[in-house]
């Protein structure tokens, strides 16, 4: 299979990637329902080709501040994975699966391990499925946090997809229990990891 | 007060005193602000990655160090700046997680801050003044009136450079 661009990718390619991002997005809902011991709903994915500069703007603005947990993925394809919530929804979040009402502006150190936590389940989830889909070997890192403005945190994908062109994938999810909660998946496989896939699912 | 003029990421622009002109939530990306002090007239880059020449998808001009920079002080010299009164201010090139996968990008806030200086130096311009590096994430504001660059980050006071 020849070189793929984001740019150049046919609408087949592209509604395949979209297809891998529902699944894998309704698979995360469902470790995070397990996860909370309770009732979760999902939206439809959006997935979405953006331009750089749209990026910031989607999530309520550069400035708003998110928690972005960010893995590393090894094995047939290589890349990473990035999951992005907004800050008050992950607060709700922790609060929920630590079972007390959250204390302060900012996390606590337990409430930051328990938020990598729930990154680290919800990317497993996604990638449990894409793993399952594609029958590809993927194993993820040691997932990293980081809370800070959308944009700061949004340059380290961005710099990546940034490598091979202008475009960035982006899955966005609604989950619901009492509140809405906004989630963002980026995932970023390298060039040849995206022609794997799509091979793998005799997609050639 | 003039207007604000908004600079995204992987773009650039130029902007003439009383105006200023800001970009939002810098990470890993640098910001680069020049300005000519007589006329000022100044402009901001927000650049991703250090080097077009290793990248063959390359025609995005703001999205490299070295030909966003090259553009920018073309920019600002075609607004009326004065080429050889130019001088910059940088910031940004934060490292935002720990681990970065890639090993080409691993240290990439540290490479796009030293690319920055490189070309800076290349085009002798001098750097009056730098907030780079440590591993949180800023919002910039250039004021080509005064040459003041206000850095604003999560949790901290807003200060100046």
């Amino acid at each position: 299979m020849g070189e793929i661009t984001l740019e150049r990718m046919s609408d087949e390619y592209f509604d395949v990637l979209k297809e891998l991002g529902n699944i894998g997005a309704g698979n995360a809902t469902t470790a995070l329902a397990q996860m909370m011991q309770c009732k979760v709903d999902m939206s439809v994915p959006q997935v979405k080709l953006l331009e750089f500069k749209e990026l910031g703007e989607l999530m309520g603005g550069e400035e708003m501040i998110m928690a972005g947990i960010y893995l590393g993925i090894e094995g047939d394809i290589t890349g990473s994975i990035m999951f992005l919530l907004e800050k008050t929804a992950a607060r709700h979040l922790v609060s929920k699966l630590m079972g007390m009402a959250p204390e302060g502006e900012d996390f606590s150190e337990m409430e930051l391990s328990a938020l990598k936590e729930v990154g680290n389940i919800i990317t497993g989830a996604y990638l449990n499925s894409l793993s399952g889909l594609t029958n590809l070997v993927i194993y993820p890192s040691v997932p990293d946090l980081c809370v800070d403005m959308a944009g700061a945190i949004l340059s380290v994908p961005a710099i990546e997809f940034g490598a091979l062109g202008d475009k960035i994938l982006l899955i966005q999810t609604q989950f619901f229990d009492e509140m809405v909660l906004d989630g963002y998946f980026i995932l970023i496989p390298d060039l040849a990891s995206y022609g794997r896939i799509l091979s793998a699912l005799g997609l050639d | 007060m003039g207007n604000v003029i908004k600079v995204g990421m992987a773009d650039l622009n130029v902007c003439v005193s009383p105006d200023s002109i800001t970009t939002l939530g810098l990470g890993s990306c640098v910001g680069i602000a020049l300005r000519d002090p007589v006329t000022k007239i100044g402009g901001l880059a927000h650049i991703m990655l250090p080097d077009s020449t290793s990248i063959r998808n390359n025609a995005n001009i703001p999205k490299f160090a070295d030909t966003g920079i090259e553009e920018l002080v073309k920019r600002v010299v075609a607004k009326g700046a004065n080429r050889g009164r130019l001088v910059a201010k940088i910031a940004g090139g934060a490292q935002m997680f720990a681990f970065q996968s890639k090993n080409e990008m691993v240290r990439v806030g540290e490479r796009n801050v030293e690319a920055t200086k490189k070309k800076l130096a290349q085009l002798k311009i001098p750097i009056l003044a730098e907030d780079t590096g440590k591993n949180y994430g800023r919002t910039v504001i250039f004021y080509p009136e005064t040459g003041d660059f206000v850095i604003r980050a999560v949790g901290k006071q807003e200060y100046m450079i």
